[in-house]
């Protein structure tokens, strides 16, 4: 190249090689980390491979191994993410939607919008003492799955409520002034516009926040959930177990088998968060395609 | 300011919208000073003048749609059927309703042709005939026959042009009484552009029409009236003939000659 002088190139050749050396060290950041999950997952699918069949599934918890298995736990877990899912969404969009149309800017506005994201960032086991005190305590709800379930909303909310508010960001000011325009009212716009645009968003994070809650623990280990449940809950009002609780439960005994076990367990509650994030991002697809 | 108004009282105009001294703040810090003028019935105005003069802000709050903007404050009075749009008694979303606007860029709703139109209408408890209303409004906007083989199609696989005219058909359906236009051909080629000033002097008869351009040359084509505004103060005002040939102000005189702006 006639037109760099020498120096340039030195200096071109060093800046290059600066940006392949960050490339190269971000790629192998990526690829450890890809490694470890993946180590993981092979451990846990060589042990609890052997176990994972319809008995697995089908049992109750036992304390013969061969005769173990997490229907209750399962069941639980799916009563747990209807409760929370009737629970939590309602309010989490309702809140999001006061926030970014109804609310405006003020102080107050604020206050709470910066309480929200402290509120997402509260270690979960706080939210088992919160619980335990309100719900299983003073509202006398004993330690049942609607205790569980409204526990676990609070948790999720600020997730629900965060995610909601960028879906509903998103939303062009444009279709806004559109429907205002027509002399529709501020709840006709958001009900009628707003809320039909943003909805694949707020249905992504929706789905990511309940699984979140599906696979907590601690805040179930505190209000009490049970470990050792031979039957099915029949209402909310029952207690129950859930599968991050028996899983922990079993890690916790001495027997190997138990061991291999609460791997099966864990196989089984990752095919249910696969699933659930799946669904997610089925149904983004599916109602983005809609608006198009 | 005071010349022109020998010229408007020559004329017989009804007028619609009256403007007394009208101020619009942002934060305190005015946009619009002090403008007072007349919009008259059937007529198209257009508000000229150079970027950030205040002619949108002013286009704006002809139908409170700045209400949406944080910290603006009205003062004057704007007249509409007798009473003043900002009164205390005035609901804006019938405001709204009565005087319509055309936004800069096209914004049809995600939606269907047919539920881009027949939305406004329905949430207003329109009882007539919806398909007969779609059918009317998308005729006058002059898009009926580009599109009524495909009503249910979603309106944004529209052209550019055809969805500003669909935007002025969904205004058209709510029957207003003034027909705000912002810019609504900025964003638009020059063919669509030809297409939505021929619709503008069809719908004249039957609407009042008030436009905020840019472009001078649309101004002096479509317009009857002429607003000229710089820096939030309204400059001239009088008829689109008089102020593109022999403006009263030495500043109008330099904008419409091309000397500034």
């Amino acid at each position: 190249m006639a037109f760099v002088s020498e120096t340039e190139i030195r200096n071109l050749q060093k800046r290059h090689r600066k940006s392949r050396l960050f490339r190269r060290l971000c790629a192998g950041i990526t690829w450890l980390s890809i490694a470890l999950l993946a180590v993981l997952l092979i451990r846990i699918g060589m042990d609890g491979i052997g176990w994972l069949d319809w008995q697995f599934l089908n049992s109750f918890p036992s304390r013969f191994p061969s005769r173990a298995g997490i229907k209750s736990a399962l069941v639980g877990t799916l009563w747990m993410s209807v409760l929370v899912a009737v629970i939590s969404i309602p309010i989490g969009v309702s809140a999001a939607l006061y926030l970014e149309e109804f609310a405006g800017r003020g102080r107050l506005a604020r206050f709470i919008e910066l309480n929200i994201a402290n509120l997402s960032g509260v270690p979960s086991i706080v939210y088992g003492i919160l619980g335990l005190a309100i719900f299983v305590r003073f509202f006398m709800l004993e330690r049942s799955l609607i205790s569980g379930a409204l526990t676990m909303s609070l948790l999720i909310l600020p997730t629900i409520i965060i995610a909601s508010r960028e879906a509903i960001r998103t939303v062009p000011q444009s279709i806004r002034y559109a429907a205002l325009s027509l002399g529709a009212t501020r709840w006709q716009t958001t009900w009628s516009h707003v809320l039909p645009a943003s909805f694949p968003g707020i249905m992504t994070g929706v789905i990511l926040a309940l699984s979140r809650a599906i696979g907590e623990t601690a805040p179930l280990i505190m209000i009490g959930a049970l470990s050792f449940v031979a039957f099915l809950p029949q209402g909310p009002m029952d207690s129950f177990t859930a599968l991050p609780i028996q899983i922990y439960n079993w890690v916790s005994r001495p027997q190997p088998e138990f061991h291999e076990l609460a791997a099966a367990g864990i196989i089984v509650l990752l095919v249910v968060l696969l699933l659930m994030n799946a669904a997610a991002i089925y149904i983004r697809n599916k109602t983005e395609r809609r608006l198009k | 300011m005071s010349a022109p108004e020998t010229e408007l009282q020559r004329n017989h105009d009804e007028a619609v919208l009256e403007l007394q001294e009208v101020s619009v703040l942002y934060s305190g810090k005015p946009a619009v000073k002090k403008v007072s003028c007349q919009i008259y019935k059937n007529k198209i105005t257009a508000i000229i003048g150079p970027s950030g003069c205040g002619k949108s802000t002013l286009l704006r709050s002809l139908n409170r749609m700045n209400d949406f903007v944080d910290g603006v404050s009205i003062e004057g009075r704007l007249m509409f059927a007798g009473q003043d749009l900002y009164g205390k008694d005035v609901d804006p979303v019938e405001v709204r309703r009565h005087i319509g606007m055309v936004f800069q860029k096209p914004n049809p709703f995600p939606k269907s042709i047919y539920n881009n139109i027949a939305w406004g209408p329905s949430i207003n408890g329109y009882t007539g005939s919806m398909d007969e209303l779609v059918e009317r409004s998308l005729s006058q906007a002059a898009l009926w026959d580009e599109v009524k083989d495909r009503l249910h199609d979603s309106a944004l696989n529209l052209s550019g042009g055809q969805q500003q005219r669909l935007c002025i058909a969904r205004a058209l359906a709510m029957e207003p009484q003034v027909l705000l236009m912002d810019e609504p051909c900025s964003a638009l080629d020059p063919i669509s552009t030809a297409h939505i000033e021929d619709l503008m002097f069809e719908l004249k008869s039957r609407y009042t029409i008030v436009i905020v351009t840019h472009n001078m040359q649309q101004a002096a084509r479509i317009s009857d009236y002429t607003a000229f505004m710089e820096m939030g103060h309204l400059i001239e005002f009088g008829e689109t003939d008089q102020i593109f040939t022999r403006p009263n102000v030495k500043r109008t005189e330099e904008y419409v000659t091309g000397r500034f702006g």
